[in-house]
């Protein structure tokens, strides 16, 4: 299949109801850090993005919202034509001019404090980074706290960035500036705001 | 689904919807901070509810129960004609029982009844900046909720202790947000601000006029401020609802006649209706009627 007919192909089919779905999941998500919200497959994106991941750029980026992409979704000419094709996004030229990053493999991702964290005065001027994972139960368990959680509550993605407690500690020192996660996984979402804290990793 | 053909669901464009949509995520992650958004206009006036309308319209779905109160009321005007605009643009389900609803849209009031982690609670906000009468430049108050410099808040307090030997401010009280952000509950009388704190549902503040979203996720601290000698306190009725009985609620006056006769009753209509129709009866409910018509099916 050409890059164009692959770059049209695979949006919402429903896009009013479709995005109010994923957005509602999004949302229900970051109030709640650590729940996994389940999402069906609604929008069918080229390879390397994920379904979860592309419905998320879908219902949340439009010409408004620079994105940034990391080397292996960059290397994709047809993720770029079918980001551009459905959601008009401009691409951002550096990570710290990015409203969202979609990130392929956060294992070897640039550091936290390479994105934009917004200022002391405009904090929500901060990038939204999407990691993409395999799964939400499979890697080194991470018990959070913090706002939307009544006492504490688990998650588990694989596959990480590097020294990610350490990384998103400092994230949490930052406040209110830094940056917010959501990570797809297929069939499924969870969500890290700023505020969420990390209290311990078990190996 | 036919008679709403000519509007987008919930009347919004979808790039209006994805603007506001990004600016509660924002909201949501930064509990309390007020997020600058691109407020339209509604068929509706500034004032009656414009910033609550637009959140409600982002993040409704065919599938929500729509509750929407006005100072506790589900009979008034406002309350009225917004659950009558989003049945016509959304044809969504509507309802007046607070337990039933997905999103409750309010004017001034939280329900009586407890919320639960279902449900998403959206107020309609005037003014969203606490400082405002403090400070009118917005250049300024957003320095000082950047650099967290509430003191101008507390001499504010302290000057209402020197006037008038207590904290005179009756609503709008400002709350101090998981304690970083001095943020404004809107109009709510202070009797609310303790429900709230740690609350299961979560809170979505929009202000259209001032174009601002702001949020408190569920289970997050927003403390009421105070002083050590002069601690936060609800106000107290010393008579319960007049016509349900029910004490610890939130009371409206209600005048009678031109004789001074007067009376107060919940002003949260749900919950006074339900407590009646449990049997529930205060000293002016219409008693001998109820008795009655309570009989009649029997006969």
């Amino acid at each position: 299949m050409d890059i164009a007919t692959q770059s049209i192909d695979g949006g919402f089919t429903e896009p009013v109801f479709d995005a109010q779905t994923v957005f509602r999941a999004i949302m229900d998500a970051m109030a709640r850090p650590g729940t996994v919200q389940d999402l069906p497959q609604i929008a069918r994106p080229p390879a390397p993005l994920s379904a979860t991941a592309g419905a998320v750029a879908l219902a949340l980026c439009d010409n408004d919202t620079p994105i940034w992409l990391d080397p292996p979704l960059q290397a994709d000419a047809s993720v770029k034509a079918w980001l551009g094709f459905h959601t008009g996004a401009p691409l951002a030229n550096t990570p710290a001019d990015a409203h969202f990053a979609l990130i392929a493999n956060p294992r070897e991702m640039a550091a936290l404090d390479g994105f934009a964290q917004g200022t002391q005065e405009y904090p929500d001027r901060s990038t939204t980074l999407i990691l993409l994972v395999d799964d939400l139960a499979s890697g080194p368990s991470l018990l959070l706290e913090g706002p939307g959680i009544e006492k504490t509550s688990m998650i588990a993605p694989p596959g990480m960035p590097r020294h990610f407690v350490e990384q998103w500690k400092q994230n949490n020192q930052r406040f209110p500036r830094g940056v917010d996660i959501i990570l797809a996984a297929p069939g499924s979402l969870a969500c890290l705001p700023r505020t969420t804290r990390i209290k311990s990793m078990e190996a | 689904m036919t008679d709403i053909a000519t509007y987008n669901f919930a009347y919004l464009d979808e790039q209006t919807k994805r603007m506001i949509r990004r600016a509660i995520l924002k909201g949501i992650a930064i509990p309390g901070y007020q997020v600058p958004f691109a407020s339209r206009e509604m068929p509706m006036p500034y004032g009656w509810g414009t910033g609550g309308v637009q959140v409600t319209a982002s993040i409704i779905g065919p599938d929500d129960v729509l509750k929407v109160i006005d100072q506790g009321a589900d009979d008034t005007t406002n309350a009225v004609s917004i659950r009558a605009f989003f049945k016509k643009v959304a044809n969504v389900a509507v309802t007046t029982e607070t337990a039933k609803a997905t999103i409750i849209q309010t004017r001034h009031r939280i329900p009586e009844h407890p919320l639960n982690a279902d449900q998403v609670l959206v107020f309609q906000v005037p003014i969203p900046e606490p400082l405002r009468f403090l400070e009118p430049r917005e250049t300024e108050t957003r320095k000082m909720h950047a650099l967290e410099e509430y003191g101008l808040m507390h001499v504010k307090l302290y000057e209402d202790i020197a006037r008038h030997g207590r904290i005179a401010t009756t609503y709008a009280y400002p709350v101090k947000v998981e304690g970083r952000y001095v943020m404004d509950p809107s109009p709510t009388p202070k009797f609310d601000n303790p429900k709230m704190h740690r609350s299961p549902a979560l809170q979505l503040f929009g202000a259209g006029r001032e174009k601002r979203i702001y949020a408190v996720p569920p289970f997050t601290d927003v403390v009421s401020l105070d002083f050590e000698d002069h601690p936060f306190e609800v106000q107290t009725f010393d008579q319960p609802c007049a016509l349900c009985g029910a004490g610890n609620v939130y009371l409206d006056e209600v005048i009678l006649d031109d004789h001074g006769g007067h009376m107060f009753v919940c002003s949260d209509t749900d919950h006074c209706e339900k407590r009646r129709a449990d049997g529930h009866h205060g000293h002016l409910a219409p008693e001998t009627h109820l008795a009655l018509e309570a009989k009649e099916p029997a006969e």
